[in-house]
């Protein structure tokens, strides 16, 4: 078992997991803050939010959305996202399990203060939604020459 | 004294590092069961087909998937729910399943893997004739 498992990390994967252990040592850190609008764990979709100098990104897991009930808005840094999911229940099938959310979501994110809610970007793929809000400029940090 | 301590902190500081590496996230399914198989639906968003690993044994089902996340360079998170990008969930068969006969198909994020019964398992309408 440990042989397959361990086979499964090799060649295929070899040249990405430098940049997924990044990403897992990035978000698996904690602690996290105990925002007034955090939400209790599990709540649907899970997101991650991320930052740079230049931009904040915004990740949704939200595999099989239907996207034309996604709703993405955004005022000052308050970003608000609203979707829905329909799972397609199978008539006359006996379920075993049925984990998976089923309905609509509502979520929102407190953003950084310097976010530029003019220029916003959003894409999906695999099931990941990704919202890409850019800084202002005026706040990225500046290299002061000394004359 | 002194050296005996450090030497529980190290190891503790190494176990919390491995077990960092090897969190793994339980995706989401629905199963049911109909006439003629048994259909699996996964949440994995983020993993695209090329990353997506199942294996059937003969009594296990296997389903291994990393989600890809494309994150600009210097990235510093302020909140994650997702911790993980590896997604690991197996299941134990019974015989009358037929996994080479399985069928799995990727779409955004949700794979759906329909795993047929063998023949002889299918339930058969009993038509009555009358005479």
């Amino acid at each position: 078992m440990f042989g397959r498992l361990s086979g499964f990390e090799g060649s295929l994967f070899d040249e990405l997991r430098r940049m997924e252990q990044e990403v897992d040592h990035l978000f698996g850190a904690g602690p996290w803050s105990n925002g007034i609008r955090a939400v209790a764990r599990g709540t649907y979709p899970p997101v991650n939010v991320g930052s740079t100098p230049d931009q904040v990104d915004v990740y949704l897991f939200a595999a099989g959305m239907n996207l034309e009930s996604l709703d993405i808005s955004i005022q000052q840094n308050l970003l608000t996202i609203d979707g829905e999911r329909r799972l397609i229940t199978e008539e006359g099938a006996d379920y075993f399990r049925k984990e998976r959310f089923d309905g609509a979501f509502h979520r929102v994110v407190t953003l950084p203060d310097d976010v530029d809610s003019d220029r916003v970007d959003a894409t999906y793929r695999d099931g990941v939604l990704r919202i890409t809000i850019k800084r202002r400029e005026s706040v990225k940090p500046r290299q002061i020459e000394v004359k | 004294m002194n050296e005996r301590k450090k030497v529980v902190t190290q190891t503790s500081t190494s176990g919390q590092a491995a077990k960092e590496q090897n969190r793994v996230t339980r995706p989401q399914v629905d199963i049911f069961e109909d006439d003629t198989g048994i259909t699996v639906q996964a949440d994995m968003p983020g993993v695209s087909k090329d990353r997506l690993d199942i294996q059937i044994d003969s009594d296990t089902l296997s389903i291994e998937g990393k989600a890809e996340i494309p994150m600009p360079e210097g990235m510093e998170a302020l909140y994650a729910d997702v911790r993980s990008t590896r997604y690991q969930r197996s299941f134990s068969l019974s015989s009358e399943l037929d996994g080479e006969k399985a069928d799995a198909t990727l779409k955004d994020g949700v794979l759906s893997l329909r795993i047929p019964k063998r023949e002889r398992y299918q339930p058969r309408k009993i038509e009555v004739r009358t005479e």
